[in-house]
């Protein structure tokens, strides 16, 4: 058994954590109390015990390095037009050529498109997830609630009680750093996201609203109204989307 | 707007400097939270998003590992087997459960008991622990946090890290002697 005085000063020596003075005073102490010694061994050891058996016990798959590799950090863009010099006329035919398949899908273009695909790929990692949702309830008065405080605005929720959709959930996503509402919905066995955001002038280009649009085989619905930009995609099909929007829409109007 | 776009790639590829690295620690510590692989990806992908997304306010000269490892935990903790873990802790009474799990009954010196115990022993016991004591001997043991940035990551004060590492240390030993005299 450690001597009184000491006892609580063995864990902070075997952490490295005691002062400098003290550290002399234990060092002086220890070369004539054999009992601190060994009970000093004994913490350093099971700290090293712990060390072996628990640091990298588990090692992330390569696949998943990747996976967080490419989202940090998203934009790579800076570093590589540094060195594009050399690269300008083939890049010039890849911008020429892109331009020219934007135009022929008739895309909205710049930043909006660039938005609907990162909400569709948001959409899919929801539905890759084992947790897409950090509030889970099916009961809107439960999920709008969640959301204050979260989020500078308010998020209303449709009444889905005559409906064959279903209200799994929301979480708060960002994009583009800013936070907004992540909802998720089920229609049969297919489920649905609806993204809320704070509308931002780049998405002018997206229009006040319109039908849905099909985009990398998900179809998505995007409007603005009273200073939010609203988004819902699924793959089921336009006239789902169409529906759950339309829904969406009244639930902001009845507010 | 190029300034703009500039400036935010800046940022992120100093964040990834600085994040990148400790991918491997996260994971680990999250399995070691989560105890579930695919769980385990789901916080450590959405703790970078976090922390990507807040790092404007991080500051710069205070522990990045610590915010990053703070990130990583209170994700966990809202998290619905995080909401469940701490659920259990609440319903068994924190303190009290912890208690008994470090009352010493006949205390071997840690050089016997280690002898006894080989690195599969101690991971069970370690996997026995409750969330609060598994975490701080990770953060101590295995990532070698200082206190201070231990009390940053737990958000609490250094003298309650000092008396929570020496209770987790205690009912590990305990864990340890009861699976040693079991074999």
């Amino acid at each position: 058994m450690a001597c009184e005085l000491w006892l609580d000063k063995l864990n902070a020596f075997v952490d490295g954590e005691l002062s400098a003075e003290a550290q002399r005073e234990l060092d002086v102490h220890l070369r004539t109390c054999t009992s601190c010694a060994a009970e000093i061994a004994g913490h350093a050891q099971l700290k090293s015990a712990v060390k072996r058996a628990a640091s990298r016990r588990y090692v992330p798959s390569a696949e998943f390095r990747r996976r967080i590799e490419s989202q940090v950090p998203p934009r790579k863009r800076g570093t590589r037009t540094r060195f594009a010099w050399t690269w300008a006329p083939a890049l010039g035919l890849a911008a020429a050529i892109l331009l020219a398949a934007v135009w022929l899908a008739r895309r909205p273009a710049g930043t909006g498109a660039a938005t609907i695909g990162e909400l569709v790929d948001m959409h899919a990692a929801a539905l890759a997830s084992a947790n897409p949702v950090d509030v889970i309830s099916t009961d809107q008065h439960t999920v709008k609630p969640w959301f204050e405080g979260k989020l500078p605005f308010a998020v209303d929720l449709p009444d889905l009680t005559k409906t064959e959709f279903t209200l799994l959930g929301g979480r708060v996503t960002y994009l583009g750093q800013s936070a907004g509402a992540g909802l998720l919905f089920q229609f049969r066995k297919h489920r649905l996201s609806a993204f809320v955001f704070q509308d931002r002038s780049e998405w002018r280009s997206l229009g006040a609203g319109s039908a849905p649009e099909r985009q990398a085989s998900f179809w998505v619905e995007t409007w603005s109204a009273a200073g939010l930009r609203y988004f819902v995609v699924g793959d089921t099909s336009g006239a789902n989307v169409a529906q759950l929007s339309n829904l969406m829409k009244s639930a902001a109007d009845a507010e | 707007m190029v300034i703009t776009s500039g400036q935010v790639t800046a940022r992120s590829e100093a964040f990834a400097e600085l994040a990148l690295p400790l991918f491997d620690s996260l994971y680990n510590f999250a399995c070691w939270l989560t105890r579930d692989r695919a769980e385990a990806e789901d916080l450590v992908q959405e703790s970078y998003a976090k922390a990507l997304a807040g790092f404007s306010s991080f500051e710069t000269g205070t522990n990045f590992r610590a915010w990053m490892f703070r990130i990583l935990r209170n994700t966990f903790l809202n998290s619905r087997s995080g909401l469940a873990a701490t659920r259990t802790i609440v319903l068994a009474d924190d303190e009290a459960a912890e208690a008994e799990l470090a009352q010493v009954t006949e205390e071997t010196p840690e050089t016997i008991l280690l002898e006894h115990a080989n690195q599969h022993a101690v991971r069970e016991a370690m996997e026995c622990l409750p969330i609060p004591l598994r975490e701080i001997l990770l953060f101590a043991d295995v990532e070698e946090l200082s206190y201070r940035e231990i009390a940053e990551a737990l958000a609490i004060p250094i003298g309650t890290v000092m008396s929570k590492l020496a209770r987790a240390r205690k009912a590990l030993r305990n864990q340890l002697q009861g699976k040693v005299m079991r074999t």
